[in-house]
């Protein structure tokens, strides 16, 4: 491929998904288009480049930044968010006798990571007192969405950061796959969400995942996208991210919590800031 | 190091299972079916035990079930490692008092991460 077309092609993810792709990552580009190519019925990445350039088709560049975003995760992914949730959020919104818990998974990708939530507040009721929680998922891409929504695994994602005793309660076998069953699933409501929008409609949250998808951002659109997080916070409320991500110079509206490593809430500046806009 | 039998009839999967254990600092030994496997627990009991649930002379579950009644025998994490890949089994082996359960083809990450959830790694 050659820089031209690679510019086009990350500029266009750029200003479409926030992703920024380095010209190291030629590889991954061709590697992810061809495919589309192919499927799109066109002989070529030259020829898919020529009908996005000539029809600016809003389909095939939604396709395009679809294949290109990065949707690796599995259950229980890293662990600590989850003992954090189970040690630290969840007894503090039982303490301050929280209502109508709602949970936000910013960059849901297939959905292991909403649904390990689910499983482990099922698991455990003692963590809600019975109380309901509204778990929302969302993503960029339609293609992850859809099997989140599907809740269809393969032998080898239920292996993968799942506890065979979660996998034995909340699974059924369905030919070569593995679905979870009705009721986690309905637990869980799935919608498509860039993060490069204001996320205002989706109203206000105690709690937001967004782990492992700044790390695709540049500097400019991570403190963006943390500044419209911050604005839909409920008070006292915790946000999770990834375990190589953080909040330390690239926002000033969320910090690191005193008790627990990987745990950030609103700084108090941005606390009166929420209530303001409220 | 923490110990882990490696009990398989397939010399080969042994192999296999043994580079990914060795990777994780474990000590490895090796057993081609469960009535060796249980004469080497009984002679040194080890930390954890990747157990085949097919096997000549003594099978992955009758094993089992004798290692947990040997004195020492609730001690050692025993991870299954089959292609019976279907939930009475799986149920079948939890009940019987495996800790957890892996249905091949497994890799190095499964392997890892059933070990990390039962505390190994
Ligand atoms: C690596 S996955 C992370 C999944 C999960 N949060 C985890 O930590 O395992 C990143 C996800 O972010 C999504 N993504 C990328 N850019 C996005 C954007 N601008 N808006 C919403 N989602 C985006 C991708 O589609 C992908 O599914």
């Amino acid at each position: 491929m050659n820089s031209i077309d690679f510019e086009f092609v990350s500029g266009l993810l750029r200003r479409r998904a926030g992703i920024v792709l380095t010209a190291d990552k030629t590889y991954l580009l061709e590697s992810r288009l061809a495919p589309l190519a192919r499927k799109e019925g066109l002989n070529s990445i030259d020829d898919l480049l020529q009908v996005v350039r000539a029809r600016r088709d809003e389909r095939l560049i939604t396709a395009l930044v679809d294949v290109m975003t990065t949707n690796e995760t599995f259950f229980f992914r890293d662990k600590t968010p989850f003992e954090l949730m189970a040690d630290v959020v969840m007894p503090k919104m039982l303490e301050e006798n929280r209502q109508n818990l709602r949970i936000w998974c910013a960059a849901c990708s297939t959905g292991q990571e909403p649904y390990s939530l689910a499983m482990m507040l099922d698991d455990n009721p003692r963590l809600t007192g019975g109380r309901p929680v509204e778990i929302v998922a969302t993503d960029i891409s339609t293609r992850v969405l859809e099997k989140a929504k599907a809740g269809l695994y393969s032998q080898f994602e239920v292996q993968r950061g799942l506890p065979i005793q979660m996998l034995m309660k909340y699974f059924h076998q369905k030919d070569d796959l593995w679905q979870l069953s009705d009721r986690i699933r309905s637990k869980v409501t799935f919608k498509e969400f860039n993060l490069m929008e204001e996320p205002r409609a989706f109203g206000q949250f105690d709690v937001i995942f967004c782990r492992n998808v700044l790390i695709y951002f540049d500097a400019a659109t991570k403190s963006k996208v943390l500044d419209n997080l911050s604005r839909i916070m409920r008070p006292n409320s915790y946000l999770l991210l990834g375990a190589a991500e953080t909040v330390i110079g690239v926002t000033k509206k969320f910090e690191a919590t005193k008790e627990r490593r990987g745990l950030y809430q609103l700084t108090s500046q941005a606390a009166s800031g929420a209530i303001r806009a409220a | 190091m923490k110990r882990c039998l490696i009990v398989d009839d397939s010399r080969v999967v042994r192999k296999v299972a043994r580079r990914i254990l060795e990777d994780l600092k474990f000590d490895t030994s090796e057993a081609a079916d469960g009535a060796q496997a249980l004469d080497h627990c009984r002679a040194d009991m080890p930390d954890a035990v990747l157990l085949d649930w097919n096997m000549p002379v003594m099978n992955g579950i009758d094993f089992l079930r004798a290692l947990r009644r040997e004195p020492g025998g609730e001690r050692p994490i025993v991870v299954f490692c089959t292609t019976e890949n279907d939930m009475s089994h799986i149920a079948e082996a939890i009940r019987s008092g495996a800790n957890e359960y892996i249905m091949k083809p497994f890799d190095s990450e499964i392997i890892e991460s059933k070990f990390a959830e039962v505390g190994l790694v």
